[in-house]
């Protein structure tokens, strides 16, 4: 193995000497020059700054920083696996650090489903290197080949001379050893951590004594509280606001306006809350003021007569239609949701005259720091942010509009402010999951074959509301897939899933009324509509023809698909964040009313991590798809949201949930997104289940709405 | 406002607040015991379940003027040193995503257990729907309520 030392090239891997002897390894964990490890010696870490270390101090205890914001997806967990499986750490003695916001960090935020797929080979490598460094450090203080060193359980054993030394004893001699331009890694048959599921969320301890890990568990002395009272109707703006009787109440400090807020500012959260009660505030028009019955119109009205944007277009669908035996059409509507993550929106700000202090839950808070640079003309470097964990996200913490509020408000009232929003707030606010319809129309042959395809998806705020690449695209020889957008002040945003959250559902409840209508059976002809696409490829395909068909044939397997007599039985499949998912849903009938009893899911996102955590998303993932298929939906009156806490906002509890089987292909493929691809594909399960039960299909969400559960059959 | 001489986890604490305060806020903001969650504040969700007087309790509707000299316990007071058996088996199921309603699940159902020590699994679902999990680690809180009342 070659070996260089240099410090010419960018920092990937720093090296210092701890005082009191010991190594840090200092990694810059999402460089791009993962492969480019170089030395950067003669830093004396007297005060020891861990950001972006991988430390071993001499008693041997192992320190690694977590950089991502850790919402539930078990990234804190995660990510010092992946270091420490190729470290050959003892896993009890390392200690997880959650780091905060540094540029040391690249991609230091969550979403996407993208960290581990991102981070993979740059985290093994780190381990590797370390490794290496001890194992030479051993070797040559025996005087024995390295060769013939072996590192297991935070020790370095000789195996011929029966020497042993832990990670600890060989630190400092490790640090002074040349970084390896390039490290061996791991057979994956060799893995202790890896791919198992020994390793527990090593934030349980904290979690079960209720110890201050989240945003609003943040204090400081001197802090003083704050809420906003915001436009309660999408399109209207603050006009004017008498805040006298608030401003007199017990313990409210002031009362502010900025934008189209009223702040109120007090001495703790009860007396603000019950403040902003008594603030009186005139708003105007500024938009129009948009209610769901406009939306419902627009919907069918854009269906036909949109100005529509081309997504894909493959053969020619005209001619494919009007040649058609036989065409099936299908239509498919979901409401606005709101994310309503249990911990409600806050963050802590205190702008001084010499920099800024930031401390919240975010999913992205680099973009937190640039946003509110930008918003007070204060540079980035005079910007810290502490990064909490998060009571869930679900991407409404990828945007900051909490945060900059915090910090405009700080700036104004020269104090260091906790906003807090209330869980009204927090579902009347916006950034919804937006509103799509789909129209889906499919021309079949005299045989059964798909011939032609077309995909109009009308959103609101929507954006592209196709994924116009995915499945069935690349099958099809003649397809059509546009869109057209509704410009709405109904604000809208990334939902866990962003978009496929409700578009798998449609197309593939869709898929199978074709299947249906082709006499199909509907597993078999999706694979036979993927040996098409194998053999005689449409245009361009982004999804793995052979995963998805693996995943599909487990699933088949795994729920004995055609073989069960008790239950009605749904399919689905879907890709997203580059990986599989196909599920599987029994539904038997109680009452003359449908019920999910169990859904089976067998997941491709290649190498898994933990195997305990990731089934723990997939799981989560389905209830996370069959709730809000179900139940959930945010309605509008005059541009002001119907539902504004959980006790009309309807989640799954307990009691909804069906018993979940989960599976995981195992090729060892290096790893794909694993926190939302679960997700997409349960609705649509669930949907053709309940027509395999019912004989027929529910089209919009929530399911709960529709005929087939209300009506007593 | 008024002082208000409670007791919490075995101590007399105090507070000085208006009478309509909820005990949720009492904790948090003026007792510094932030493990109790603040989730929806119309007692929907359970995330501000304490014990009162050995009952479960939403925490975030329960004015601090109603408590008296009735025993709360919080989350930090469950057990001495986090080895509550649902505490216990919360890690060893490993239930929690965020995390962020754990606390008063727990709460939810060691009440429940102190009532019903080998509750079936109908029980603990009646008692457990009442507490809202949003990135829905239902399955492993009712596993380990089950594991919970066979360590009791």
């Amino acid at each position: 193995m070659k070996s260089t030392t240099t410090n010419s090239r960018r920092d990937f891997l720093k090296m210092s000497a701890i005082t009191g002897g010991g190594l840090v390894l200092g990694f810059n964990w999402f460089s791009a020059e993962a492969s480019a490890p170089v030395v950067f010696s003669s830093v004396i870490a007297g005060d020891i700054n861990f950001n972006s270390y991988l430390s071993i101090a001499t008693d041997g205890a192992i320190t690694i920083m977590s950089p991502n914001p850790e919402l539930g997806q078990n990234i804190i967990t995660s990510f010092p696996m992946v270091v420490a499986e190729e470290l050959e750490a003892d896993w009890k003695m390392v200690k997880i650090v959650q780091a905060n916001l540094d540029n040391k960090f690249d991609r230091q935020l969550t979403g996407g489903s993208g960290a581990v797929p991102h981070s993979w080979k740059l985290l093994r490598n780190a381990g590797a290197t370390a490794k290496f460094m001890l194992i030479e450090a051993a070797a040559k203080k025996w005087a024995v080949p390295a060769s013939e060193c072996i590192a297991a359980n935070s020790f370095v054993n000789h195996s011929r001379s029966g020497k042993k030394l832990g990670f600890g004893e060989l630190a400092e001699a490790a640090s002074k050893i040349p970084v390896p331009a390039t490290v061996k890694l791991k057979d994956r048959k060799d893995f202790k951590l890896i791919g198992k599921s020994s390793v527990r969320n090593v934030e349980n301890l904290k979690i079960v004594t209720g110890k201050p890990l989240f945003g609003l568990d943040f204090y400081r002395d001197g802090m003083v509280f704050a809420m906003i009272q915001r436009p309660e109707q999408f399109g209207m703006k603050l006009k004017s606001f008498d805040g006298s009787i608030a401003k007199s109440m017990p313990g409210i400090i002031d009362v502010v306006s900025f934008k189209n807020n009223v702040a109120v500012v007090g001495k703790s959260t009860w007396q603000v809350l019950k403040a902003r009660k008594m603030l009186k505030i005139e708003y105007e028009k500024e938009f129009a003021l948009e209610s769901t019955e406009d939306h419902d119109k627009l919907f069918l009205n854009l269906m036909d007569n949109g100005q529509a944007t081309v997504r894909r277009k493959d053969g020619d669908v005209d001619a494919a239609f009007k040649n058609a035996a036989k065409v099936i059409k299908g239509e498919y509507q979901c409401p606005f949701i709101s994310h309503s993550p249990m911990e409600p929106m806050n963050f802590f700000a205190h702008v001084r005259p010499d920099g800024v202090e930031l401390v919240g839950p975010t999913q992205t808070p680099g973009r937190a720091r640039a946003e509110i640079s930008k918003l007070l003309n204060i540079p980035e470097d005079k910007i810290t942010v502490q990064i909490t964990r998060l009571g869930g996200g679900f991407g409404r913490r990828l945007y900051n509009d909490f945060a900059l509020e915090a910090a405009e408000l700080s700036s104004i009232i020269k104090a260091p402010v906790k906003l807090i929003w209330t869980k009204e707030d927090d579902m009347t606010a916006g950034t919804y999951r937006p509103a799509v319809r789909y129209r889906f129309e499919a021309a079949l042959d005299a045989s059964g074959n798909l011939t032609g395809y077309k995909l109009r998806g009308v959103g609101i705020n929507s954006g592209n509301p196709t994924r116009e690449h995915n499945f069935p695209s690349g099958s099809v020889e003649n397809l059509l897939i546009d869109s057209v957008e509704h410009k709405s002040p109904i604000t809208t945003g990334a939902w866990r899933a962003p978009i496929t959250n409700f578009l798998a559902f449609a197309e593939q409840a869709f898929i199978d009324e074709v299947a249906q209508a082709a006499g199909k059976d509907p597993v078999q002809f999706r694979l036979d509509l993927l040996a098409k696409a194998k053999k005689s490829p449409v245009g361009d395909i982004r999804y793995d023809i052979s995963r998805m068909e693996g995943v599909i044939k487990m699933v088949a397997e795994k729920s004995g698909w055609g073989k069960k007599k008790d239950v009605s039985q749904g399919f689905s499949v879907y890709f997203s964040h580059a990986s599989y998912v196909a599920q599987v849903a029994d539904v038997v009938m109680r009452a003359g009313l449908p019920v999910v009893k169990k859904i089976y899911a067998v997941s491709d996102c290649g190498q898994v991590v933990s195997l305990n955590g990731a089934s723990h998303q997939v799981m989560g993932g389905i209830v996370d798809g069959l709730g809000h298929a179900m139940y959930s939906k945010l309605s509008f009156r005059d541009g002001a949201a119907d539902q504004n806490n959980y006790n009309t906002y309807r989640l799954i509890r307990m009691k909804e949930v069906p018993e979940i089987e989960t599976h995981f292909v195992d090729n060892g493929i290096d790893p794909t997104g694993l926190g939302e691809p679960a997700l997409p594909p349960t609705g649509g399960a669930v949907a053709n289940a309940i027509f395999k039960a019912t004989g027929k299909r529910v089209r919009n969400q929530p399911f709960i709405e529709e005929d087939v559960f209300k009506t007593i059959s | 406002m008024a002082i208000y001489k409670l007791q919490v986890n075995g101590k007399t604490l105090q507070a000085d607040v208006e009478a309509d305060t909820p005990l949720l806020w009492v904790l948090r903001d003026h007792l510094g015991l932030v493990g109790t969650k603040y989730g929806c504040g119309i007692a929907q969700c359970g995330a501000c379940t304490v014990h009162v007087n050995g009952s479960a309790t939403r925490s975030c509707v329960y004015p601090v003027s109603a408590v008296g000299t009735s025993q709360v316990i919080t989350i930090e007071g469950l057990s001495e040193k986090g080895d509550h058996p649902l505490q216990k088996a919360w890690d060893e199921i490993d239930v929690a995503q965020c995390g962020y309603c754990q606390a008063g699940q727990i709460m939810t159902a060691a009440a429940l257990l102190k009532q019903n020590p080998k509750p079936s699994m109908d029980e603990i679902e009646v008692t457990m729907n009442g507490n809202i999990c949003r990135c829905g680690a239902y399955h492993r809180i009712r596993e380990a309520v089950k594991l919970a009342s066979t360590k009791i």
